[in-house]
């Protein structure tokens, strides 16, 4: 297990949200966490990568508690891209890369060759190395959630944690930004864990799905075996049939409701 | 902005070449506002007659520049410099171009307690002199500052420290320090509150040595402080989940560079009372200068002494005998500059 969370209680102030969840993520695998609003999904993503510290139980990154590890350490380790992050007005992408570094860095060591291959080849990699001296501002949805994922992969951790990263994005980029996640999945063996909303790209691109309601984990493991008919009942409170997605053979939901 | 790397054995930094030339260009001016500040006066004297003050102790103009113009010239450019620096700092956290020391409660504190001060001693003493207005009014001035600033902090905390919280609750704090400012000049003793007014515009006249002092310790110890947290204040720019994300612990970082920013303020201002603007205009200036996403540190700082330097020329010459508060030449000067710079960017 790269990381776990055990029986954790998560909540701000005093709202509680997620009660005595368990979960373990596996190493070298992609999992996603699927759930109605407000079900904890990025609340649990937030408490696994220690931005929300849980009001009970604990969160392990490799066997040792992530809170009583350095957050520079585990920076090292884990990478994080928040949902709808937010950078300084006019920043380019370079320097929103090369901001990922920081970890890394200290006050005599602020721009080592390290730093500057690991910006460059998260640059290739995102397919953004034209673009690197263009103000974010600048970019089209798509590209800016390329370039964010492009500091996350400069950090160089193995194990990343990516909050709704196809939120806000048309059908074309989000299957970009999927394609990108699979890519860092084979080709390095990264383990990543995400938030996704849309269920069919999710079982079309995921080791393991985890459906989340009301703060506990209703359903866990390979996409064809959590995406039933019943779950998506259950889960979402929606009638759906499921046939087999056509292309890759993954699970693919087709909503009943009322039609033309 | 283009960086050239500079790797030594191990240690490497980023070398930005617009800041350094903004920064040198910077020095090499208040190089020449320094030596026209020496020059320039009730007595004229020709650059000669400067150095052999300075450095002849039988000269005649020895009393002069040693005593009254070098003294009054370094500590406008040294209260510049730390007010800048301070400025820089909190718009950086804040997240705000609008953010400056008065928002953190320092100069608004400060104002508000020796204007108390002023009013409750002057008649009481028959007026702020001697020991009171050399010692006792940066005294009041420091720590009205440092209290001003823990109260706006403890308002503003809420199991953190937001940016935009930091400005509302600052705003507010300020616009009770002020008005209590008002009341109290109103009730005073109207000559009591003339001497308290020169102060609040921000004056250097009559300041010596024991001005100087503070200010450039508190320069010293700060400069070096801060500029190691340089990278700190770059990752804090972002979203609060991104900076954690990065493994800065976020609160701590936050509070040591608020911490230095208010002592700075603090500092300068005991010496020379709240000059306008300099924490506000000269991190935009040297911002737009160097062409970096947030403002410069150093930069921040030689702009913030040429900018006071420059005032302090100008309101000790121009109206000539009379002399202006040089904090409202610092605005007066900073304002129109600041905004031809914005302009120049937007076409």
């Amino acid at each position: 297990m790269r990381l776990q969370a055990v029986d954790v209680k998560l909540g701000y102030g005093d709202r509680t949200i997620v009660d005595g969840l368990d979960l373990g993520i596996e190493a070298g695998t992609v999992t996603t966490i699927i759930g109605p609003n407000g079900c904890g999904k990025s609340t649990l993503l937030r408490a696994l990568g220690r931005l929300l510290r849980p009001q009970g139980g604990e969160v392990l990154l490799d066997g040792k508690r992530i809170d009583r590890t350095p957050t520079r350490e585990v920076a090292k380790i884990l990478g994080v891209l928040p949902q709808a992050p937010t950078a300084p007005e006019g920043l380019t992408v370079a320097d929103l890369v090369a901001r990922g570094r920081h970890p890394h860095q200290t006050w005599y060591r602020q721009w080592s060759s390290d730093d500057e291959s690991a910006v460059d080849e998260a640059l290739t990699m995102t397919g953004l190395a034209d673009l690197a001296e263009r103000p974010l501002d600048e970019l089209s949805g798509g590209q800016r959630q390329r370039a964010w994922i492009s500091m996350a992969l400069a950090q160089g951790t193995d194990l990343l944690l990516l909050d709704e990263p196809t939120t806000f994005l048309d059908l074309a980029h989000q299957v970009e930004v999927l394609e990108l996640v699979r890519h860092l999945h084979g080709a390095a063996g990264r383990t990543i864990v995400m938030v996704l909303h849309d269920l069919n790209l999710a079982a079309r691109y995921t080791d393991r799905l985890v459906a989340m309601r009301g703060g506990r984990v209703v359903a866990a493991g390979d996409p064809h075996e959590v995406l039933t008919e019943d779950l998506l009942r259950e889960v979402f409170e929606l009638d759906a049939k499921i046939i087999a997605d056509p292309v890759a053979g993954t699970p693919l939901v087709i909503p009943i409701g009322t039609h033309r | 902005m283009t960086t050239i790397p500079l790797r030594v054995a191990g240690l490497s930094w980023r070398v930005r070449p617009r800041a350094v030339a903004v920064t040198l260009g910077g020095l090499a001016l208040l190089g020449l506002l320094m030596a026209l500040n020496m020059r320039i006066g009730d007595i004229p004297m020709s650059l000669s007659q400067v150095l052999g003050g300075t450095f002849d102790v039988n000269s005649a103009d020895h009393f002069v520049i040693m005593e009254l113009r070098l003294p009054r010239a370094l500590t406008g450019a040294l209260v510049g410099a730390a007010l800048a620096l301070s400025g820089a700092i909190i718009q950086s956290i804040a997240r705000n171009p609008l953010a400056s020391p008065e928002i953190l409660g320092v100069t608004t504190g400060a104002s508000v307690t020796v204007v108390a001060g002023v009013v409750a001693s002057g008649s009481a003493y028959g007026g702020v002199s001697g020991l009171l207005s050399t010692l006792g009014i940066p005294l009041l001035a420091l720590l009205g500052g440092l209290t001003g600033a823990v109260i706006v902090y403890a308002l503003a905390w809420r199991r953190g420290l937001d940016g935009y919280r930091l400005v509302l609750v600052g705003i507010g704090v300020a616009a009770v320090f002020t008005n209590v400012k008002y009341w109290l000049l109103t009730v005073g003793d109207v000559n009591d509150t003339g001497r308290a007014m020169v102060w609040i515009s921000g004056s250097l006249n009559g300041r010596g040595w024991e001005h100087v002092v503070p200010v450039a310790l508190a320069l010293a110890v700060l400069v070096p402080l801060t500029l190691l947290g340089t990278r700190s204040l770059d990752a804090l720019r972002f979203g609060d989940d991104t900076v954690t994300a990065l493994g800065l612990r976020m609160n701590p970082a936050r509070a040591l560079m608020i911490l230095a920013a208010v002592l700075l303020a603090a500092v300068a201002t005991a010496s020379a009372g709240p000059i306008a603007f300099v924490a506000l205009a000269a991190p935009q200036v040297a911002l737009r200068l160097t062409r970096y996403g947030q403002p410069p540190l150093l930069s921040s700082a030689v702009v913030g002494a040429v900018l006071t330097a420059a005032a302090d020329l100008i309101a000790r010459t121009v109206f000539s005998p009379i002399e202006l508060p040089v904090g409202v030449v610092t605005a007066v000067l900073g304002a129109p500059y600041l905004i031809h710079l914005i302009w120049k960017a937007r076409k």
